[in-house]
């Protein structure tokens, strides 16, 4: 360990930064005596990055150097940027004592690929089956499936990590192959099907037999990026939601275009990533996972791209003002969970506290719903407001979307004219 | 106004809901031994701690809330606020005297509080976690040093024990003076009659330090530094997730 390795680390964590995953959740595992570590079922982020995400494993390659390229990708054969290749006792020793100092929660193993997708798939499960064998690490890993790797190769790795994910990066497979013309859909789904397999496989095993190996416990995840294409958040959307029909996918990142280099003219030159709409693809991806939305709700071909000035839940309520307002001592979950400005937690609290007493805007506001939007979606114990139907959806926008700076007094009431 | 004096400790909370009930007067104020009393009062009483008195209103509380609630109620404790302890009493006296549990009931005010301390202190735990960061010493000790915000030391144990399980380590809060020191065996308590300068300042001084501990500090900074995008730079969001106050203890914000 010296200069060196350090000088290796900047560039692999360079090459390696674009992965937006850094998830550490999703397997629960105590300490074993003999073994390193832990992992905490719900993740923990030890650091924030100053561009504010999350910093829980990691984040490296075994190598940057890569006999592809993909326009999309920084560690393409044709940029000129220092290369560098980590052996495995350097990363090993990296991994466990950032780990021993409480700074990571574990590993995110990715690399450039090299000679050929099972040559380098190899190296990648060399690496962590020493680092869990050798080493005992009982950490958390997470290892990226090389597109076009071998069966055999995933299903040894998912002996050893936790999570394995594939990149799609392109959403539809005509814009991948203009932009990587060496990938097609194929190769990254077929490695999917191969962990989504395994993962099967081993939980009915483990029906039978107690100790039957887990196989990636974790899951999959994915990752798209945004922007640059042509593809609306419509196709984005819609292949996530079939993603998510299957059992194993766990998350599906959305990773905002960032032009890594200036001479190819198959991508859009952005100058800031699309932050916003980016930010509105989670929105829309949560509403999928965790309220119930079906993907044709929030988009479809009357409204093929999200809306950016409102959040997808708000767009969706105010293009169907019918269904509102909802009586909140009355209403089930879903409908309440439909409401803009309450969550999964309010809802939850909401349902509970009701059954001891009425709920008032006063108790709403303290339990945590967001009355400035929800209360031009329901009624409470109070007399009735002015609701998203007595005032119109235009003007709710309206309201709802004014730029602040000049504070209004909550106090008064406000009556809105439409010009 | 009826007053209680007892030692500021959860079990003596617990024996002055116990005499409470059983002299059928309840306190309008909780004070510690020694704190000055208010101008006007009718009586003050003073409360002796009694394991047993404590245990049996724990065993009346087990009956009536759930174990999260029960815990919850330790975890609130623990965020030393100064008006908690009334507010733990009257939670307390609420959930005995109703028929059924009042716990959910997040309608009444007193319980939504607790709700909110409870999780407070939960998020001060959390971050600790997060954010405390070991370093080196030449005998192999792993040092670390908290200054959280609520007492959340105990609450961190578990994890830490579970996960550093076979290196020694010491994890020591600076404010409240006193720390746990993990020997690979047992975790005890520790407080320190003289203070080394890293019990003072957090950071091992660099002839105690273990050789390679500057440079896996240098190594994790610079992890840090090349793993942000720069096109995506968030001061604001960067300091909502790792508030500055924990800054002085993490090499890579030092």
């Amino acid at each position: 360990m010296d200069e060196k390795v350090l000088e290796k680390l900047k560039i692999l964590a360079e090459s390696a930064k674009y992965d937006v995953s850094c998830a550490s959740s999703g397997t629960s595992r105590s300490h074993k005596s003999g073994a390193i570590g832990s992992a905490a079922g719900w993740g923990i982020c030890h650091s924030f990055a100053e561009d504010g995400r999350c910093i829980s494993l990691l984040k490296i390659m075994l190598t940057n150097y890569c006999m592809y390229d993909c326009a999309y990708c920084i560690n393409r054969r044709s940029n000129d940027l220092p290369r560098a290749t980590l052996s495995v006792t350097e990363l090993v020793n990296l991994t466990i004592e950032f780990y021993r100092r409480n700074y990571i929660e574990g590993l995110f193993l990715s690399s450039g690929v090299v000679r050929n997708p099972d040559y380098t798939m190899e190296r990648l499960v060399k690496a962590i089956k020493d680092l869990r064998l050798i080493h005992h690490f009982n950490g958390y890993i997470h290892m990226k499936s090389i597109p076009g790797a071998s069966q055999e190769l995933v299903n040894e790795a998912g002996l050893y990590a936790d999570r394995l994910s594939v990149n799609i990066e392109i959403p539809n497979e005509a814009s991948l192959q203009a932009l990587a013309p060496e990938k097609d859909f194929k190769s990254v789904f077929a490695p999917m099907r191969y962990i989504q397999q395994g993962v099967l496989q081993s939980a009915e095993e483990r029906k039978r037999f107690r100790y039957a190996p887990r196989f990636a416990p974790a899951g999959q995840s994915t990752q798209m990026i945004v922007g640059a294409t042509a593809d609306t958040d419509k196709d984005i959307l819609h292949l996530s939601s079939a993603l998510y029909q299957r059992p194993t996918m766990k998350r599906v990142y959305y990773s905002g275009f960032i032009p890594v280099n200036t001479y190819d003219n198959r991508l859009p030159a952005l100058t800031t990533p699309p932050l916003v709409r980016e930010n509105r693809l989670y929105q829309a991806d949560w509403l999928l996972r965790f309220y119930q939305f079906k993907v044709d709700e929030i988009v479809n071909d009357a409204y093929p791209d999200l809306e950016l000035d409102v959040d997808p839940k708000l767009a969706w309520a105010l293009r169907h003002p019918e269904v509102f307002p909802v009586d909140i001592n009355k209403a089930d979950y879903e409908m309440l969970l439909r409401v803009p400005g309450i969550g999964v937690k309010s809802a939850k609290i909401i349902i509970v506290s009701r059954r001891y007493a009425n709920l008032g805007s006063e108790q709403l506001k303290k339990i945590g719903v967001v009355m400035k939007k929800a209360r031009y979606f329901i009624t409470c114990r109070e007399l009735p407001t002015q609701t998203v139907n007595e005032v119109s959806p235009e003007t709710v926008r309206q309201l709802l979307t004014r730029k602040t700076g000049k504070k209004t007094d909550d106090r008064q009431l406000i009556l809105p004219f439409i010009d | 106004m009826i007053i209680f004096i007892y030692d500021k400790t959860f079990e003596g909370l617990l024996t002055a809901v116990f005499d409470a009930y059983s002299r059928r007067t309840f306190p309008d104020l909780l004070l510690a031994e020694g704190e000055p009393f208010p101008l006007f009062y009718d009586e003050a009483i003073q409360i002796y701690t009694d394991d047993r008195k404590a245990e049996r209103v724990w065993k009346g509380l087990e009956r009536k809330i759930s174990k999260s609630s029960l815990s919850g109620l330790t975890v609130t404790w623990l965020s030393e606020l100064p008006e908690v302890d009334m507010l733990l009493f009257r939670y307390i006296r609420k959930a005995i005297d109703a028929p059924a549990t009042i716990e959910f009931n997040l309608g009444d005010p007193d319980i939504l509080e607790t709700a909110k301390i409870w999780k407070k202190v939960n998020n001060e735990r959390l971050r600790v976690m997060q954010f405390f960061r070991f370093q080196k010493a030449t005998d192999g000790t792993y040092f670390a040093a908290i200054a959280p915000i609520y007492n959340v030391l105990p609450l961190v144990l578990p994890y830490a024990q579970d996960r550093f399980a076979d290196q020694q380590w010491l994890i020591y809060d600076l404010k409240r003076e006193y720390g746990y020191y993990y020997d690979l065996k047992d975790t005890i308590e520790v407080r320190f009659k003289e203070k080394d300068s890293h019990l003072l300042t957090g950071l091992l001084s660099e002839d105690i330090m273990d050789k390679d501990e500057k440079l896996f500090q240098s190594m994790w900074k610079e992890y840090f530094k090349s793993i942000a995008i720069k096109e995506r730079l968030n001061p604001r969001l960067h300091r909502q997730h790792m508030p500055a106050r924990f800054w002085k203890y993490m090499p890579e914000k030092r």
